[in-house]
């Protein structure tokens, strides 16, 4: 983060060589290929690759980056828990080492260094921290009234210049919710209002001031994409005028595309050419190769250029079967990847489909019949498209349904072993750990406990596959961040305090 | 009496397609479930007990029920667990099959706040598809509550099998669906005062409109705010027959609906009471019951700033009768996963399964027929894998009325489509003709 700015003068071989990283002129970068800042070899280069990708990304100087930084932690030994590390193993009697905010050993009876902290978590549970592709904490907030309804920019059918994280209120008291029910990361999305909502952002549900302290440092930003009933009744129906259809629908989609094509051409052209500053023939700027400075910019089409080079991941709230066919079609024509369909309904009436591109689908358990693209839900969903190898995931959408993730996980597992479908544990874990890690572009640094990952885990109390069970301790980097034994390890939102008299605090909120 | 011996060739025909776990004669109605632990509710657990069911209703039940020779289907329960069916307190099954569908939802009155005489039973659909997707969860009865305004109308008590309205029918007109607080605020001018004036003016004129009718009929009487089937309607609710079931929150509005309440001789059931741990002793005081949704911890309105997951372990500690509802039409049978969230905070088993029994039973004034498991009672029973409550158990056997329910629903007929996308078209698998059925 002390990453020093320089001017945007490259050399043309710098830009040459970042254009390529970054996928330029290739269609979509692979799934996957997001840079991290600091990730390239070449130092000099780095500094450059890194304001280039921040320039094109909307982040320039710097701006809109994360200010989280990890609390104190203490090398800490947890000992003689059940650790279910969502990689494959259940440990009995096992030990989690975890040091400077990473987890450095799992095992059993494991030697750690003297001054080590100790927990007997003898009988426990230990899981990664879970976490959610799909919430509006934040942003449709706790009070819900209309002063903080703050997810849907529905003035438009596309906004994608919309940025989530410009909405999230840090106050919610949602995210204390969150935590205290073992969910350590969780993607804050646009509304479903529109066909192009905005950007999405990837948050950590520790305690700030601003949504800056609670940002994942470089998570990709997602794009919210909407299909069917949704925009139809906000535009068609509410406001006579396109979408009005789903052929309305997608003829919104490929314009937008066509256009944020043109424009990613333009930009690239300029980086290609070697981003000359002095200004041009305002007609042509952009246009030819280095003929000029750079070309003007439009924030709606600078996040959907993004999506076109692989670094902002698609999510992709859609309901019925045959239109997420669609979708992987539309992404087809426009060389990007859809990340994850979110609710997806029918995503079982197309899981070769799914498992065939590596799309994930994000699904409840059982919620159905709010409308009539949700009349088709079985509470096998989750199971029958993992069974097929596509990577399943339970989200919520729901600042209630947050706060029992690891139950919901576990009613589609016996849900699914009801029907005859084979699922493991460790499978059913991965639903809300590995797999929606992977949907937000984090697979390299949470969702399992294993070496070198962030220590984000839960210690439950017992099976958190039981009803019965609580979340005792949660750990963010390592740090201790949630102890239900202890209320001076409980944060409060600012919303709540004094809010009731006294007799009305305190006790299992 | 007819509609169950339609009912029961309705089921005895659809059980002979269906794996068969009852071992004999599939066509019985008189049912045996032996080796089982029962929870009677209304008494202890009884280990290896066995349960008969005769002509829908429950003969025995006990450790020492033989079993009579003939005509009982004998089902072998050892290792399960068997309870009286869920009873939900408020739902909209029935009333509403697409929320956002209008055409298929028929829980409210638009545009006038005080519809005392609307009556659920007319609209009510019995071939909803929410009804073999709650009962397989285990939930067998249910008071179809309409919603919205402030006096939203009649709800009916429903077991969630028959062929139509009246031979679903427990008890029709079983309760008066209201709700105070910002809705009900909103519905008529905007402060709860106006609300409170509403209400009150509406229960005086029920009150006058009963010692005046020769005179109303006359058109002798002082205007009336509502119509005479509304004043009709509430006559009920005044003498105390029937609950006023409140939807509200905020404990102030909790207790603004007791103080009206005894005004006018009403017997108030609070439902939701998001706040009702706050005013936990007058509530047991006047011993009005909380219909509770346990799965609530967020301060989503301004009149929900108490929400706590314990609401309803500190209600049963002050005393106050509790039912748990799913408050969820098309996943009513969650009811048992609020259940087990209420233990998982404080609130001790055996008090939570009453709360989806017998208490909802006695809050309808139908526990002399249902909510527990004895001898003269309802043979509404679920045959659990395991803990009720438990996330890992499932409802093996759900019996309404003597009858056991099809393992039938629009869900399983989808999954069973589904269940392999190999063979071709699958819209050649599954339906009436080609089918192999739920399973």
């Amino acid at each position: 983060m002390t990453r020093r700015l320089r001017p945007f003068r490259a050399s043309a071989v710098a830009a040459v060589a970042m254009a390529f990283l970054l996928g330029l002129g290739l269609g979509a970068a692979p799934v996957g290929a997001y840079m991290p800042q600091d990730a390239t070899p070449d130092a000099s280069a780095a500094s450059n690759a890194g304001e280039i990708a921040d320039l094109l990304h909307g982040q320039r100087n710097g701006a809109w980056k994360s200010a989280y930084r990890p609390l104190a932690s203490r090398p800490t030994l947890i000992r003689g828990a059940t650790i279910m590390t969502a990689a494959g193993e259940e440990i009995e009697g096992g030990d989690l080492f975890m040091r400077g905010g990473r987890i450095v050993e799992v095992g059993r009876n494991l030697d750690v260094p003297a001054g080590t902290d100790v927990i007997d978590a003898s009988g426990r549970f230990v899981t990664p921290g879970i976490i959610d592709t799909h919430s509006h904490l934040g942003v449709s907030p706790s009070p819900s009234i209309s002063s903080t309804s703050d997810t849907n920019e529905s003035t438009d059918p596309n906004t994608a210049e919309v940025w989530a994280m410009h909405s999230v209120w840090p106050q919610d008291p949602g995210f204390t919710r969150a935590l205290a029910a073992g969910v350590t990361t969780l993607q804050i999305l646009p509304g479903s209002a529109n066909l192009i909502g905005g950007r999405g952002i990837t948050l950590k549900t520790v305690p700030g001031r601003t949504v800056q302290q609670m940002m994942f440092p470089d998570a990709p930003m997602a794009l919210k994409m909407a299909c069917g009933e949704n925009p139809k009744r906000v535009y068609g129906r509410g406001r006579q005028r396109s979408p009005r259809t789903r052929m309305g629908n997608m003829a919104g989609y490929r314009a937008a595309f066509i256009e944020a094509e043109r424009y990613r051409r333009k930009w690239d052209a300029w980086i290609e050419g070697g981003m000359k500053e002095e200004a041009a023939d305002a007609e042509d700027a952009g246009d030819a190769r280095g003929s000029g400075g750079p070309p003007e910019r439009d924030l709606a089409k600078e996040t959907l250029a993004e999506v076109l080079r692989g670094n902002i991941f698609v999510h992709n709230h859609c309901y019925r079967a045959d239109e997420m066919a669609g979708m992987l079609d539309l992404a087809r024509e426009f060389g990007f990847r859809i990340r994850s369909f979110h609710h997806a309904i029918e995503a079982y009436k197309l899981r070769d489909l799914l498992a065939r591109d590596t799309v994930a689908a994000s699904m409840w358990v059982d919620w159905w019949g709010f409308k009539l693209e949700a009349y088709d839900a079985v509470p096998q969903n989750i199971a029958l498209v993992s069974e097929a190898g596509a990577p399943a995931i339970l989200h919520t959408d729901s600042d209630m349904g947050i706060q029992v993730m690891n139950q919901d996980a576990a009613r589609a597992m016996y849900a699914g072993r009801a029907a005859g479908i084979d699922v493991g544990r460790d499978e059913a874990l991965r639903w809300i750990t590995a797999n929606p890690a992977w949907a937000l572009g984090l697979d390299d640094r949470v969702g399992t406990l294993q070496p070198g990952k962030n220590a984000d885990l839960v210690i439950w109390s017992g099976d958190p596959f039981s009803v019965y069970t609580r979340a005792d301790q949660v750990f963010i980097d390592g740090a201790l961040i949630y102890d239900r034994n202890r209320s001076d390890v409980q944060p409060t939102t600012d919303f709540e305090l004094g809010i009731l008299p006294s007799s009305g605090r305190g006790g299992d909120r | 009496m007819t509609a169950r011996i339609i009912a029961a060739a309705l089921a005895a025909s659809a059980a002979l397609l269906l794996s068969a776990t009852f071992p004999g004669e599939l066509t019985a109605q008189n049912l045996a479930i032996a080796g089982a632990t029962v929870y009677p509710v209304s008494g202890p657990p009884i280990e290896g007990a066995t349960v008969l069911v005769r002509d829908g209703l429950i003969a025995a039940v006990g450790t020492d029920v033989p079993i009579p020779a003939d005509d009982f289907a004998v089902f072998n329960a050892e290792g399960k667990v068997v309870t009286p069916g869920f009873f939900d307190a408020g739902t909209q099954i029935g009333l509403v099959e697409i929320g956002l569908e209008s055409t298929t939802v028929d829980s409210r009155v638009e545009g006038n706040p005080v519809s005392a005489a609307f009556d659920v039973v007319d609209g009510f659909n019995p071939n909803s598809t929410l009804i073999p997707i709650n009962r397989l969860g285990g939930v067998t009865t249910t008071a179809a509550l309409p919603t919205g305004g402030l006096i939203a109308g009649q709800g009916a008590v429903i077991d969630l099998e028959g062929e139509t309205v009246e031979a679903m029918l427990v008890k029709p007109r079983a309760a008066m669906a209201a709700s105070f607080g910002p809705g009900a605020a909103a519905a008529t001018g905007g402060a709860r005062g106006a609300a409170s004036l509403r209400l009150r003016e509406v229960l005086e004129d029920a009150r006058y409109w009963a010692s005046h009718r020769e005179a109303y009929d006359r058109g002798e009487v002082r205007p009336l705010s509502i119509s005479r089937l509304d004043l009709e309607a509430l006559q009920p609710v005044l003498a105390g027959e029937i609950p006023l079931v409140v939807q509200v929150d905020r404990a102030s509005d909790i207790l603004a609906v007791l103080r009206i309440a005894e005004e006018y001789g009403v017997r108030p059931v609070i439902r939701r009471g998001t706040e009702a741990w706050m005013v936990a002793e007058q509530l047991a005081e006047t011993n009005v019951p909380v219909i509770v949704k346990p799965l609530t911890s967020l301060p989503d309105g301004f009149d929900r700033l108490g929400a706590r997951f314990d609401n309803a372990a500190l209600l049963h500690e002050a005393g106050v009768a509790i039912a748990i509802s799913s408050f969820q039409s098309h996943r009513a049978h969650n009811i048992g996963l609020e259940a087990g969230n209420a233990i998982r905070f404080g609130l001790p088993w055996e008090a939570a399964l009453r709360a989806v029994t017998l208490t909802p039973a006695e809050i309808y004034g139908v526990a002399d027929r249902y909510g527990s498991i004895e001898t003269g009672k309802v043979g509404n029973l679920v045959v659990w894998s395991g803990d009720p409550f438990e996330l890992s158990s499932r409802a093996e056997e759900v019996i309404i009325r003597g009858v056991r329910v099809p393992r039938e629903s629009r869900q399983l007929e989808l999954l069973d489509r589904y269940r392999t996308l190999d063979g071709g078209p699958p819209a050649y698998r599954g339906g009436e003709e080609g089918g192999t059925g739920g399973e």
